[in-house]
């Protein structure tokens, strides 16, 4: 399947260069419709692999290029389901989620993140499973977990990590605070800044460039380069797990979904 | 005009180019979220548009209560 068209993503085939495109209002937030179409897009994956060199994730939403987790509806899950039954709801979720990063990070194809203003929490972290981010000068990037008592879930902590040094890591993860694209360059994150609603383009221009060099050599130099930090990854969602269970993090998700606080996304 | 009158004016300016709306109907005193009807996600831009004009890192923790242009400017004022 060259092409798709889902209820919160598409994608295409063009020229040896696959573009998923996130489409969900408001922000691209990841529940579970958009999960159900990642998971798609990683089951057409291997037949779309065998044709292009690259992959460029994008968003056509205004606003940016993913919030993160829906947390609206894991609220709303979490109210309807018995004590009993959240953890393992909560872990199949995440499970599946971590699945798709992970098979995305070790995709053998050159994958870019085109990314634009709001790239929080999972969506951080889904740009964080690429191997390039390409950055609007507008982005911002920001692990706001812990104001609800939460770490970053779908593999953010391990994978930041693993490309940036850890006083970076613990700055955003301990403060929640977000960062500027140009900041984010300055500390090793993104590869490229450019203009105002050019990192499509740019990471379209990008892809083209790479496909001029032989596709097995960068498969070996990927997997040389990019080791998957899977003991972390497995790790990260025990923590996850632990943390959600606790009353604060009820009280920290019924506080944002109810919240009119006009800074509801700010730590 | 002192530094913090001169870093109002500025930000003014920024956010009347940024939303789009006349440098004159926007005041130092003035809700921004309500003036200009913005959310916290458009409050943001401004934001990153503040740090790419006065080249200052300006953790959005700062800004939290922050409703107005004049305490906005003071917050910035610290970090040049």
């Amino acid at each position: 399947m060259n092409s798709f068209q889902g209820d919160t993503l598409s994608w295409q085939l063009l020229d040896g260069t696959i573009e998923l495109a996130l489409d969900r209002a408001p922000c691209n937030e990841i529940g579970r419709s958009m999960l159900a179409d990642l998971e798609k897009f990683i089951a057409a994956l291997p037949s779309l692999q065998r044709e292009a060199h690259a992959l460029v994730i994008h968003s056509t939403r205004k606003e940016g290029f993913c919030a993160g987790a829906d947390l609206r509806e894991t609220y709303r899950v979490a109210q309807q389901l018995p004590k009993g039954e959240r953890l393992a709801a909560l872990r199949d979720f995440l499970e599946r989620i971590h699945h798709v990063m992970n098979t995305l990070d070790e995709a053998p194809l050159t994958t870019i993140a085109a990314v634009h203003g709001v790239t929080f929490g999972g969506g951080f972290e889904l740009a964080l499973a690429c191997d390039l981010i390409v950055a609007d000068k507008m982005t911002r990037f920001c692990f706001p977990e812990l104001r609800l008592g939460l770490i970053p879930g779908f593999g953010g902590i391990p994978r930041l990590k693993r490309d940036l040094g850890n006083a970076v890591v613990r700055d955003l993860l301990l403060t929640g605070r977000s960062i500027n694209a140009i900041k984010a360059q300055s500390v090793g994150l993104v590869s490229q800044v450019t203009a105002e609603g050019d990192a499509l383009r740019v990471a379209r221009s990008t892809a083209a460039q790479l496909k001029k060099f032989d596709r097995n050599t960068a498969v070996a130099a990927k997997k040389f380069i990019k080791p998957i930090p899977h003991d972390e990854l497995r790790k990260e969602i025990d923590i996850f797990c632990d943390l959600f269970m606790r009353p604060a993090v009820d009280a920290g998700l019924r506080k944002f979904v109810e919240s009119t606080d006009a800074q509801p996304y700010l730590p | 005009m002192n530094a913090i009158d001169q870093t109002t004016n500025e930000v003014l300016r920024l956010a009347a180019e940024h939303f789009k709306v006349q440098r004159d109907q926007l005041s130092p005193d003035d809700d921004f979220f309500k003036k200009l009807g913005i959310n916290s996600l458009q409050a943001l831009d401004l934001l990153t548009r503040i740090e790419q004009h006065f080249q200052i890192e300006l953790p959005d923790y700062e800004l939290q209560g922050v409703t107005d242009f004049r305490t906005l400017a003071q917050r910035i004022q610290s970090r040049l």
